[in-house]
């Protein structure tokens, strides 16, 4: 297979305009994967899909990545008068970064044996920006992942043909698996409770119960 | 009667009985339970019905695939939340008297998906259990442990009195809300009919 950079420099003559970004893995095997925008990601799939260098027919695994809202500090020094003589003081920057949810689409290529090529959707926000263009018009397989990722992380698919919760019942209100999920309190009964749960637990137990 | 005159009769060829003693007999050996299976347990389950473990010795090998002719409800396996509201349903529509096994860790109190978001912990919240099961999943001699207890529970059921059993009491509920898909949970969590959290005792 062509390495990422390559596949992202025949991306990009290929899809004009489309806005391409390699995300390093850090581990020293793990695959790079490649940030798409959401206005050329179809047309991008499509190209992976349909090159016959790169062939791309198998889309094995969809999954989503929940980020939260971040706070990075950031230590700047900053010139100030103190005590009438100009000196060099830290100064501590609060940066907020909105969070986001990413879909992440393992692919490989049955004809051509390769694989796996990593790209990564990012909706704009954890809200009502949660949107990302749906794959399954390119790749079938896709479908009811997606409608896994709509169910448990709350990103709608635009394009998808069939957009309905799958594990949870309709009418279902939370995302499970964001990380501020928040479940339902049932924990009267714990009788082997430790850790977190025992500290769910004690309130009950406060109150009488197991 | 007398002991002593029941054995005496017996010696000589006469043997006596109670119309309780024929019927919770005749009940206890054709318990013939739902064919309804959740998760793997149910796997378990059905070894336990084939020729190695054969249930049919005990009379309940009829696994009716209709609610309606089924004495027994096996809960095998692990009971989603989205699943619970057809379990309770399937048992409303089983004639009375009727019994319940809860098979597995699961069926019993959420298992190992106790703390997860999308597993009811324990049938037992919904329904009246009379035999529980633990185990990931209990072998086929546990269900069969659970099937001759099932048995002698049956067996001691007075018909008349102050003990007898649900179905024989007018006023008793033989059907069970069915929990609603609520927005966050089922609603209710649980049936307080049913269920209450048991205290635990603590050690000082």
């Amino acid at each position: 297979m062509e390495t990422l950079e390559q596949i992202k420099t025949k991306l990009e003559a290929a899809v004009p305009g489309a806005r391409l970004e390699i995300i390093p893995n850090g581990s020293p095997s793990g695959p790079n994967s490649l940030l798409v925008d959401n206005e050329h990601a179809v047309a991008v799939a499509k190209f992976l899909q349909s090159s016959p260098a790169l062939a791309f027919d198998y889309a094995s695994n969809v999954t989503g990545v929940d980020w939260l809202d971040t706070t990075v500090k950031k230590t700047v020094k900053v010139k100030q008068m103190v005590e009438g003589v100009e000196k060099e003081v830290d100064q501590v920057l609060e940066e907020k970064k909105p969070g986001y949810l990413e879909v992440v689409y393992h692919l490989y290529s049955m004809e051509l044996k390769h694989g796996p090529l990593v790209l990564r959707l990012r909706t704009e926000d954890r809200a009502g920006k949660a949107r990302v263009p749906s794959l399954t018009p390119v790749w079938r397989g896709a479908e009811f992942q997606e409608r896994e990722i709509f169910d448990l992380y709350g990103v709608t698919f635009q394009g998808h043909p069939d957009l309905r919760r799958i594990l949870m019942w309709d009418g279902y209100q939370d995302f499970p698996m964001r990380k501020d999920y928040v479940e339902p309190d049932d924990y009267e009964y714990e009788p082997t409770a430790h850790g977190p749960v025992l500290q769910k637990a004690k309130q009950h137990q406060a109150e009488g119960g197991g | 009667m007398d002991e002593a005159l029941r054995s005496e009769l017996s010696k000589q060829g006469i043997f006596t009985t109670t119309l309780e003693d024929v019927y919770n007999w005749g009940r206890k050996n054709s318990v013939w339970p739902l064919s309804f299976g959740l998760a793997c347990c149910a796997i378990e389950m059905i070894a336990a019905s084939m020729a190695r473990f054969d249930l049919a010795r005990f009379g309940a090998e009829v696994f009716r695939p209709s609610p309606r002719q089924a004495d027994l409800m096996i809960v095998a396996g692990t009971v989603t939340k989205k699943m619970a509201p057809q379990v309770v349903r399937l048992y409303n529509q089983m004639p009375e008297p009727k019994y319940v096994i809860a098979m597995g860790a699961c069926a019993i109190s959420g298992g190992p998906f106790k703390q997860g978001y999308n597993v009811l912990k324990g049938i037992d919240r919904y329904i009246p259990v009379d035999v529980h099961i633990p185990g990931c999943p209990p072998r086929p001699e546990a269900l069969l442990h659970a099937f001759m207890t099932l048995q002698a529970k049956i067996d001691e059921q007075a018909l008349t009195g102050q003990f007898r059993p649900r179905h024989l009491v007018q006023d008793s509920p033989s059907e069970f809300p069915v929990p609603e898909f609520g927005e966050h949970d089922l609603e209710p969590p649980s049936n307080p009919d049913v269920w209450h959290p048991p205290a635990l005792a603590k050690a000082e």
